[in-house]
């Protein structure tokens, strides 16, 4: 089960943080700044995985950008690998060509995107083209 | 109205904020979007209520507190539109979570979304219950969930069955309610509702053997089907990555499918040959391929034996490990550490590979490599993987090192195949990464080394040798000291020298220097400074022609700001210099520590004795006294801040210095014996006899024939008792009785004690009655004749014990009269033990009057209170 997610830039501003596990708003911060130094500083050749804590965190770079997925001990972290990039695939195709400030601006929309596809910390979708449709359907409803 | 369109204060605000050049002012436009947010919630202003709260939500991001929007999110939610709902809730997902109390006031607006005609904020609502959903609204809204798994839109599906999963974790009794209308979906083509469907599956095995026994029974063979489906799939755009169909999906049913093969035969049996083609034809060239491979390693692992799909996954494990790509030799590692249950022979085939990760410049990889390499060590290949372990010590990561030498040190502990070899590994560990050395490995170190008697002249001689390469690790250090201070004769001469040894010339002054300069480094903490000390006093008795250069080195430190030291340097200051005549047996070598009692310590277990005794302080033999209600953990106890308690029996004194086997007698050493006998190996690595007589053959009895050693309190009391002449009351003798005991004994012999040397003052029995005799005895300090010390000496000649003992004195005016705590309270009975208490007499009429004393005596004896009274008028006169 993915605990939660963050995406990060280099600087270690939060871009996006959703939590399926309940955290005080200190620990949220604690732990964000913990996951920023744990990857921001390690080898592209490196694993992408980072024990921390009890978990695992599966990250992956995308320019300066970090998207960070903590899971648990037992899950396929390969997996999980995999879907950070369907998950940039679905932004980068909504955005056409995203980049930072797409997310910054339209945060809100980015936590629509995930919440169709991760919900309750387990896959929700793997269709790129049913994410899309349906975030279209959504707009409609605006 | 919408308003995230351009132009809408949402953009201006983002744009603001990052217009900021200081952080002082993004403050300040946080401030004063906050305030008025604030402003719009107090006017309850409809039209721009999701414009705000959105903006919220972006300053929460920040790092703001943003409570204050908590009930925003609420009124958004309970609002009619789609717009305003969808902010509203994605507020509430970001600005709370399950253990608000605030929750509890949505749980009616998500059940009316439920069951809301528009498809699209049913999906809000389930989305918002998934994700923060508590126990309670599992509980209320976990019956329109069930519903909603049959709704007729699989986008509201596969959200109902993740809700579903929520649900069952937070209230595991409602998982039967979800067994059928879970195993329904996995019939679905839809993949979004598969894999959902499958994950529920997967959930529900991990909370109900009745779900687990029911989908092993019916979805067996539609799972292997479906599985075999998706891995023949030709080409299919929508889920295709890297060439292959919706592994996502496929990971998901492989993982379903672990859990049911897992110790059933029969299911096992059904999806054996899909685990083969999975593990046969999958490309491997792709993370997503390999993703698939690994769970299907994993499934084949737990699923019952089949000899033949082990030897494929453990060959593809093989093919992991050799992969150029990081994460796969990662996630082999994890997995090989799990074939190790299931076949350890072909772990044990990769060994070499495996070691090699272990220097992997990835510190993810080294950890699991290090883990998986200290579950493959046994005692046929301890050696070679020790050896290559420690080779490796040195040139590994600072950070790493810790880690590292802790498995070392575990490894050779626990396989080593003889202690000569123990002692050599752990040796090239100390000198490589002695700093990194946890306590408990070199406290292990000392207790083998003591406990193998014809190696101690061996193990002395290679410490020496090493220290003198590594001197700047502090734990070799430790060891070496400790060894030198026991074994430093062995040292010298060479003794019990093994055939493989090299000789070595050392020389006493040089084992000398070696504890001198670690002494004096100011590298090392308090710890290996006091251990040195106890070694130097070791040394001055072992090496006689060293004694002087030692005392001069304790000297120094008999003014060290740091308590202990100073403390301990005036006390083997004082054994050198006065007590020659005891010191070769109060530093004679320490007993053989109990192994079994020393592994039992490490897995924390404090004996029982230790545990059980409560406001009593137990002594430690080395002079700390510590509540006993903290474990004592410290294998010195040098390195705790506490000030030694003065203890109120001159008998405990004695043996917390020097911790010499007093025999217990006195009521209350008595009893701190019998906490200390819990063979606790700490209290008696240090002591030079044990406390408890009995654990130990080697223990010295500081008795000359001709002193009664049955009590302790006797024999210092005929120490001190005529000790005017001799006595040289240092100037902390007010403060400290110690050093009033020890001076006591005159330096040449105990035995002059009790003949020659008349006192100066004869001793008086001050009072005497039918039951009670209390005696003093005088001494002065030359350069005070006015103050006049006594020492008071109470026995109790009935035959019933007395409790409650308490005495007073009262003095004219010209006196002045300090009374020092008594040394207990209970007097046993037929003079077979005494209190003792010290009274200062200040003399201002020195030389024209007579001291003079009123007295009163207080105790209870059968429950029965008494009291004596009485006058002393006998003191010898000019006093």
């Amino acid at each position: 089960m993915i605990r939660f997610i963050l995406l990060q830039n280099r600087q270690g501003k939060t871009r996006l943080a959703k939590y399926y596990i309940p955290l005080e708003e200190s620990e949220k911060h604690k732990v964000e700044y913990e996951v920023h130094r744990l990857v921001v500083n390690r080898d592209p050749k490196f694993t992408n995985f980072v024990e921390f804590r009890t978990h695992k965190v599966i990250y992956r770079r995308y320019a300066g950008l970090f998207f960070s997925l903590c899971v648990d001990i037992t899950d396929n972290e390969l997996a999980y690998l995999e879907s950070i990039h369907l998950f940039v695939e679905i932004l980068d195709h909504f955005f056409s060509n995203v980049c930072e400030l797409d997310l910054v601006f339209n945060f809100h929309k980015v936590y629509l995107i995930l919440d169709e596809f991760i919900l309750a910390g387990e896959l929700q979708e793997t269709s790129k083209r049913a994410i899309i449709e349906r975030m279209g359907e959504l707009e409609k409803q605006e | 109205m919408n308003p995230f369109s351009s132009g809408t204060r949402l953009r201006d605000m983002i744009r603001a904020i990052r217009a900021s050049k200081t952080a002082a002012e993004e403050r300040a436009v946080v401030r004063k979007e906050c305030a008025a947010i604030r402003a719009a919630i107090s006017d309850n202003d409809h039209d721009y209520r999701h414009r705000n709260l959105a903006k919220l939500m972006f300053i929460h991001m920040l790092g703001y507190p943003t409570h204050f929007g908590q009930m925003e999110c609420l009124k958004l939610i309970a609002s009619p539109g789609f717009p305003e709902k969808r902010i509203g809730y994605l507020g509430l997902m970001l600005l709370l979570d399950e253990r608000q109390e605030v929750l509890m006031l949505v749980t009616n607006s998500i059940k009316q979304d439920l069951n809301h005609t528009n498809q699209y904020i049913v999906g809000l609502a389930l989305c918002a219950l998934g994700n923060i959903g508590s126990a309670e609204m599992a509980r209320d809204l976990a019956p329109e969930v069930e519903r909603l798994l049959k709704f007729r839109d699989p986008n509201i599906r596969k959200k109902a069955a993740l809700c579903s999963i929520r649900i069952i974790k937070k209230v595991p009794d409602l998982a039967e309610n979800f067994i059928h209308a879970a195993a329904s979906l996995l019939s679905e083509k839809h993949h979004g509702v598969l894999i959902t469907g499958v994950q529920l599956c997967i959930d529900l095995c991990k909370i109900s053997t009745e779900a687990l026994e029911h989908f092993r029974k019916k979805c067996t063979d539609g799972l292997v089907k479906l599985m075999r489906d998706l891995a023949n799939s030709p080409y299919a755009p929508e889920y295709d990555i890297s060439g292959i169909t919706d592994p996502f999906l496929q990971i998901r049913l492989l993982r379903l499918l672990h859990s049911l093969g897992k110790d059933d035969a029969d299911a096992s049996d059904a999806m054996n040959d899909i685990l083969a083609q999975v593990a046969t034809k999958t490309e491997s060239n792709k993370n997503a391929g390999n993703a698939i491979l690994y769970e299907c390693v994993a499934a084949i692992m737990s699923v019952e034996d089949n000899g033949g799909l082990r030897v494929l996954a453990i060959n593809i494990l093989g093919r992991f490990l050799s992969n150029r790509d990081n994460n796969i030799r990662y996630v082999a590692l994890n997995m090989l550490m799990k074939a190790l249950a299931v076949d350890s022979q072909a772990v044990q085939r990769h060994r070499t590979t495996i070691l090699e990760c272990v220097k992997d410049s990835d510190p993810s990889i080294r950890k699991r490599a290090v883990e998986l390499v200290y579950l493959l060590v046994n005692e046929s290949n301890v050696k070679p993987m020790t050896k290559e372990l420690i080779e490796y010590l040195e040139a590994s990561d600072p950070e790493f090192r810790g880690d590292l030498t802790a498995k070392i040190c575990s490894i050779v502990e626990k396989f080593s195949p003889e202690k000569i070899w123990y002692i050599d590994q752990m040796l090239k560990v100390l000198s490589e990464a002695g700093n990194d050395v946890k306590d408990e490995a070199w406290h292990s170190l000392i207790v083998v080394i003591t406990n193998a008697s014809n190696l101690h002249g061996y193990a002395v001689r290679s410490l020496y040798r090493a220290v003198q390469a590594a001197g700047e690790q502090e734990t070799l250090v430790r060891v070496t000291i400790w060894c030198i201070g026991e074994y430093g004769d062995m040292l010298v001469n060479n003794a019990g020298r093994l055939d493989i040894e090299e000789p070595l010339t050392v020389t006493e002054s040089d084992a000398v220097n070696v504890v001198e300069t670690s002494f004096k480094s100011h590298s090392f903490d308090l710890t290996t400074r006091a251990m040195c000390l106890i070694a130097l006093l070791k040394l001055s008795s072992r090496f006689p022609s060293c004694s002087q250069r030692v005392n001069d080195i304790i000297v120094q430190y008999k003014g060290s700001f740091v308590l202990e030291l100073q403390q301990r340097a005036i006390e083997f200051n004082s054994i050198i210099a006065r007590h020659q005549y005891i010191r070769p047996s109060l530093v004679e070598r320490m007993p053989v520590l109990d192994e079994a009692t020393h592994s039992g310590r490490k897995a924390g277990s404090v004996p029982a004795a230790v545990s059980t005794s409560q406001g009593v302080s137990v002594n430690l033999p080395n002079g700390v006294s510590k509540p006993s209600a903290a474990p004592l953990v410290d294998l010195l106890d040098l390195s705790s801040d506490d000030v030694p308690a003065p203890s109120s029996s001159g008998g405990d004194f004695l043996q917390d210095l020097l911790g010499v086997d007093l025999v217990p007698v006195s009521s209350q050493s008595g009893s701190n014996q019998a906490q200390m006998s819990g063979t606790n190996v700490l209290l008696d690595l240090l002591s030079i006899g044990t406390p408890s007589a009995s654990s130990s053959p080697s223990t010295i009895q500081v008795s000359p024939s001709n002193i009664d050693t049955k009590s302790p309190v006797d024999l210092l009391d005929r120490l001190s008792s005529p000790s005017a002449p001799s006595v040289q009351v240092s100037t902390t003798a007010g403060s400290s009785p110690m050093l009033d005991l020890l001076n006591g004994f005159p330096s040449s012999s105990p035995i002059a004690v009790t003949e020659g040397n008349g006192p100066a003052y004869p001793s008086i029995v001050a009072f005497e009655s039918s039951s009670l005799k209390l005696t003093f005895n005088f001494s002065k300090q030359p350069e005070n004749p006015q103050t006049t010390l006594i020492e008071a000496s109470f026995t109790n000649k009935s035959g019933e014990v007395l409790t409650n003992f308490i005495f007073q004195a009262a003095v004219p005016k010209f006196l002045q009269l300090h009374l020092d705590p008594a040394s207990g309270n209970m007097l046993p009975a037929n003079s077979s033990g005494s209190i003792m208490q010290k009274l200062k007499l200040t003399n201002s009429q020195h030389g024209k009057k007579s001291l003079v004393m009123r007295i009163r005596i207080a105790y209870k004896v059968n429950n029965k209170d008494v009291l004596e009274e009485g006058q002393v008028n006998n003191f010898p006169r000019d006093l």
